[in-house]
């Protein structure tokens, strides 16, 4: 089907449990896939974003390959949307945002119990970490906002069906969750 | 320790309404509120311990940690600013070896800055221990860090430091002919206390605190309310920055004052009166006293004044540094010993101030401006001004003039007769009744000072064109933010958000979206704050946005969106720390 | 005749001495509220009740109802502007929902399900803030504090005690507790007071009742804050607890047949 709209998904500072929620669509991934077709998506083996109707973002901001990616989804995404709490307040991973990072690492490589061989690691591979975690539109700027912890597989359908369908995607009370 | 409190507690009556007081007392004899201290005063006063670490975290001028034994506080001010306050504090912290914010290791000294402490036409102005220091420069710095080195009691140091001059620079309707002591109350006993708030209704006298209420009105009001008790406060809190009037009236003409206070209380029927002094005001407090007990040695003051059988006496109360006290509601709380949160109004304080019995609160200007209607007539007063604004208008004025100092102007003078008198050149803008009030530019210079159209309490801080918009307006917003209370979430939080919206704007890192949060947060905080304070809050954003467009636009960056936060920044410490500075260690702030 | 207040265009009567909130309430009409109780002193702070008085935005929790008065309540104006005063809220303490023991059952998320918030919108202060288990049976977690001092005036006003405070200016505001210590472990506090339980949020919890109700039977999971509120504060308009309808049927699981999806996005996004 050459209208199908494309959709791209990934996991940044998150738990891929709203990736999880998501193919709890269960059969109606079947009448999604109908219409809908998988761009850059952990589902998918597709490694960079390409030009996307719908970017999903699960999971905050905490390090700098967070904000590359991110801006690969907001340079090829028509609309970007902040899925789950992590996305759009930090959520679990900000729980360390009172603690300083310094902390953070010297706990982690070189002060916790049970650290061996303690250094903190600077292979030039591996993505540095920001200081604090931080919602997605502090970074770039985010369409919509899927609340819950994960959403539930009712809010992605609720959203994508509206969207589809060139409704206003608003969610009923049923659906809004911080949970 | 416990002798020591023992004497302050004795010294308050152990009455809690005077907490303030007694903190100030602690706070000045051991530089901080110590521990063991809120347990003696928990005990003496019979209060919950917790109640008095309210009223000291709510306080500038009270710590919970020790300060220096020479606490040196700089005015943070836009008109000290404009005085070279910035490159004085970086020297001072220089030759006097601590960091602002800091105490010395050895205890001795501590800097910081404070919100304007009201000395605006002869800064950069600070205090030490309470004390104010002006017109400060580097040679005055040298001197204060050898006088501090070498431990002088501040007694002992030279009388110049502490000069606090009046810079009248034109007096008008009430400054050129001062009232003689006792002639306001032999006036008002001759006509008739009934006819005397007649006189005060003819003058069309309005508050001169801001808000302009009309005085006679409010004090009817509250004579009217029965009750055992009333009161009389005079609100001489004077916070707003650039306004030091009030200091000025209360140097040279307290006795006026303190007769309008009495003359008010005769008309409403109260025995009791307060001054509420601003903290900074402090060196005023000694000479107050004794003019007060000059009147009560005068007949002027205390019982059967002027043997017509009215009781009525002032009790001099300081605040600690809150400008939110200067609202009345506020003023009141911190007056019963408590932190100055604004009350809920309804009820009034006509009909529920002071310990809850119906009490007027009138600025200082108000009660002098009473005193002289008195004397000389209402009509005298009316004549004057305009139909909606009689009678004159006391003027601080400072910031980038020639004269800066006190001028008296009847109502309807205009803004551009006002800046030829101060010697103005140049100008930019004005700041009419100070940051919660309104900025006008040089393009509205026919305006009029009016209720009707410029009103102020006293506040005019004239800027030039080497000024930045957006750098004055980060100055208020960072006040406002300091100053806000905290009672209600919109000024709380939003005067905050603001702050810090603004600052990333003005830093460079604003995108078009970003002023248009910024105008719709600064409606939010307006519309929905609890007082005066938040309601005011936006006021210098909303009146520069709405005329100097261009000075927020030109610092927006040419991209739809910015981050909200410094991102290569945020990865210093993850750099430090993995002793990294490869290209993929950094991170641009928007993508190339 | 009773004299009444006019709110949405309904006349409400109100006896001399009512708030506007307590003559909404007691005709079944809900404002949106946080650090209103009823039985408690009104205190009018975190300003979600603001309704529109004849123009001017008045707390509905402090405002004398007259007559005469013309009240704004249910306004799209309104809805957002109490939802961006409950994102103040959010951003200003560290709110982590699915990590809370109260998230379900808290008047703070209740509020914003009820305003359908979506995000916090504002940048975050992710403050420091402490947690205080000194307590045997209760918890204190400065993180989800709102300042709406409702314990304060409990422990004072119910409890003849005077366990909290409120202290600190502007964004520093914190809750202090009445012991030398600082500590809730060495405060006369016990875990039946009324300021052990009258918290909106999770700031205040008793210790070993967390996570009992499961998910989908908490308090609002199926009930919005101003059914539940309504019922519980009393009122005419009231229904009593099992009168509460059931859940909506939740829309979704095959209610759209897949054939009724056309694509359609043109002009959906706003863009980058
Ligand atoms: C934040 C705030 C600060 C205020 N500061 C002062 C002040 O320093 N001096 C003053 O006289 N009035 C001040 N006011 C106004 C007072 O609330 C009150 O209206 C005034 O003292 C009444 O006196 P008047 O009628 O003589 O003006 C302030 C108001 C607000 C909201
Ligand atoms: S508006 Fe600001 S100063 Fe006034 S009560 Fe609210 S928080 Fe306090
Ligand atoms: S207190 Fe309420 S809003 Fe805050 S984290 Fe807990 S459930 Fe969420
Ligand atoms: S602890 Fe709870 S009840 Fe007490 S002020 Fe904070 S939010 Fe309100
Ligand atoms: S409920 Fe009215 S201000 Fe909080």
């Amino acid at each position: 089907m050459a209208n199908k709209i494309r959709v791209a998904t990934t996991s940044l500072a998150g738990c891929f449990g709203c990736h999880m929620s998501f193919l709890d669509l269960d059969e109606r991934l079947l009448a999604l896939a109908e219409v809908a077709e998988f761009d850059r998506s952990p589902i998918t083996d597709i490694e960079h974003c390409g030009p996307c109707d719908i970017g999903l973002i699960e999971g905050g901001v905490c390090n700098s390959e967070n904000v590359h990616v991110l801006r690969e989804f907001r340079k090829n995404c028509k609309i970007l949307v902040a899925v789950g709490a992590c996305a759009i307040n930090g959520g679990l991973p900000a729980l360390r945002n009172p603690i300083s990072l310094e902390d953070c690492l010297l706990e982690a490589y070189r002060d916790g119990i049970g650290v061996e061989n303690a250094q903190i690691p600077s292979d030039p591979e591996l993505p540095l970490l920001l200081d604090k975690v931080h919602p997605i539109h502090e970074v770039v700027k985010i369409d919509y906002f899927l609340p819950g912890c994960p959403p539930s597989a009712d809010v992605f359908w609720a959203f994508l069906t509206a969207l589809l369908e060139g409704r206003d995607p608003t969610l009923p009370y049923e659906l809004v969750h911080y949970d | 320790m416990k002798n020591f409190i023992q004497t302050v507690l004795a010294e308050a009556d152990y009455q809690p309404v005077r907490l303030l007081q007694i903190l100030r007392a602690v706070q000045s004899y051991y530089q901080y509120i110590p521990p063991e201290a809120i347990d003696y005063l928990a005990e003496g006063l019979k209060i919950p311990r917790s109640h008095i670490i309210a009223v000291a975290e709510f306080y500038s001028f009270f710590h919970l940690t020790p300060q220096g034994r020479y606490e040196i506080l700089i005015s943070d001010s836009i008109t000290d600013r404009i005085l070279g306050k910035d490159s004085l504090m970086d020297y001072l912290s220089t030759v006097l070896k601590v960091p602002v914010g800091q105490v010395r290791s050895d205890g001795l000294v501590s800097l910081n800055n404070t919100s304007c402490t009201g000395i605006c036409d002869q800064g950069p102005a600070g205090l030490v221990n309470g004390y104010p220091l002006t017109r400060l420069d580097r040679p005055k710095a040298d001197e204060i860090a050898t006088l501090i080195d070498q431990e002088k009691p501040l007694a002992e140091w030279p009388a110049y430091l502490f000069a606090v001059a009046d810079n009248i620079r034109k007096a008008g309707l009430l400054l050129e002919q001062p009232i003689a002591n006792g002639a306001g109350l032999s006036a008002g006993f001759a006509r008739g206390i009934q006819a005397t708030l007649g006189e005060i209704d003819r003058s069309g006298l309005r508050g001169r605190g801001g808000a302009g209420f009309k005085t006679a009105m409010k004090w009817k009001f509250c004579a009217e309310e029965k009750s055992d008790k009333h009161y009389v406060v005079c609100n001489a809190d004077e916070g707003e920055p650039g306004t030091f009037k009030d200091r000025v009236l209360l140097n040279s003409y307290a006795d006026q004052v303190f007769e309008g206070m009495t003359l008010c209380g005769a008309i409403i029927g109260a025995e009791q009166g307060f001054l509420y002094l601003r903290g900074e005001y402090l060196y005023l407090k000694d000479k107050l006293q004794a003019i007060l007990q000059l009147r009560r040695d005068t007949g002027l003051l205390g019982k059967n004044i002027l043997n017509q059988g009215l009781n009525f006496d002032i009790e001099i109360c300081l605040g600690a540094g809150a400008y939110i006290c200067g609202e009345e509601s506020a003023l009141i709380e911190s007056l019963e010993g408590k932190p100055g949160i604004p009350r809920n109004r309804p009820p009034y304080p006509v009909t529920q101030g002071y310990l809850n019995k119906p009490t007027v609160v009138n600025n200082v200007e108000t009660f002098l401006a009473a005193t002289a209607i008195v004397v000389n007539g209402g009509e005298w007063f009316a004549k004057v001004g305009t139909d909606k604004s009689a009678g004159s208008k006391i003027l601080s004025i400072s910031g980038d003039c020639a004269l800066p100092g006190i001028y008296e102007y009847p109502f309807g003078t205009p803004i551009s007769l006002i800046l030829h008198d101060c010697g103005a050149e140049d100008v930019l803008g004005v700041q009419v009744g100070g940051p919660s009030g309104t900025f006008i530019s040089n393009q509205e210079l026919d305006r009029k000072l009016a209720f009707e159209d410029l009103a102020t309490g006293g506040s005019f801080i004239v800027f030039n064109k080497s000024r930045s918009i957006t750098g004055i307006v980060q100055n208020f917003m960072h006040f406002f933010a300091h100053e806000s209370c905290g009672f209600c979430t919109p000024c709380r939080v939003g005067t905050s958000l603001l702050s810090n919206q603004l600052d990333k704007i003005v830093d460079g890192h604003g995108s078009a979206g970003d002023v248009v949060e910024l105008e719709a947060l600064c409606q939010l905080v307006k519309n929905h704050s609890h007082c005066g304070l938040g309601q005011t809050a936006a006021n210098p954003i909303l009146t520069t946005l709405q005329r100097y467009p261009d000075a927020y636009e030109s610092r927006l960056k040419d991209i739809s969106y910015e981050p909200g936060f410094d991102l290569d920044g945020a990865l210093d410490v993850a750099r430090r720390m993995a002793h990294r500075d490869d290209a993929a260690a950094h991170l641009t702030q928007v993508e190339d | 005749m009773s004299k009444t207040i006019n709110i949405d265009g309904q006349n409400i009567p109100f006896s001399e001495g009512q708030t506007i909130i307590e003559a909404a309430t007691a005709a079944g009409v809900y404002i949106p509220h946080l650090c209103h109780k009823p039985g408690y002193t009104p205190h009018g702070s975190c300003k979600l009740c603001t309704v529109n008085v004849n123009g001017r935005n008045c707390s509905a929790c402090t405002f004398p109802a007259a007559e005469g008065q013309t009240v704004i309540n249910n306004s799209e104006e309104l809805r957002h502007d109490r939802m961006r005063i409950t994102q103040m809220l959010f951003v200003e303490g560290n709110h982590l929902c699915p990590s809370c023991e109260k998230s379900g059952n808290c008047q703070l998320q209740g509020v914003a399900y009820h305003l359908n918030m979506l995000d916090n919108h504002f940048p975050h202060f992710y403050p420091l803030r402490e947690v205080d288990a000194s307590h045997p049976d209760i918890l204190i977690d400065h993180n989800r504090c709102i300042f709406c001092t409702l314990c304060v005036r409990a422990s004072r006003e119910k409890d003849g005690k005077s366990v909290f405070d409120i202290s600190g200016r502007g964004i520093h505001k914190h809750l202090i507790i009445n012991s030398p210590s600082g500590k809730l472990k060495d405060t006369n506090i016990d875990v039946n007071d009324c300021a052990a339980h009258v918290c909106p949020t999770g700031a205040i919890l008793i210790k070993r009742t967390g996570y009992q109700v499961p998910i989908g039977q908490r308090i609002y999971d199926h009930h919005q804050i101003s059914e539940v509120a309504l019922n519980e504060e009393g009122g005419a308009g009231s229904l009593p607890a099992a009168a509460l309808p059931p859940s909506l049927e939740v829309a979704g699981q095959g209610s759209l047949p897949a054939a009724a999806l056309t694509p359609s996005l043109e002009g959906a996004g706003h863009g980058k």
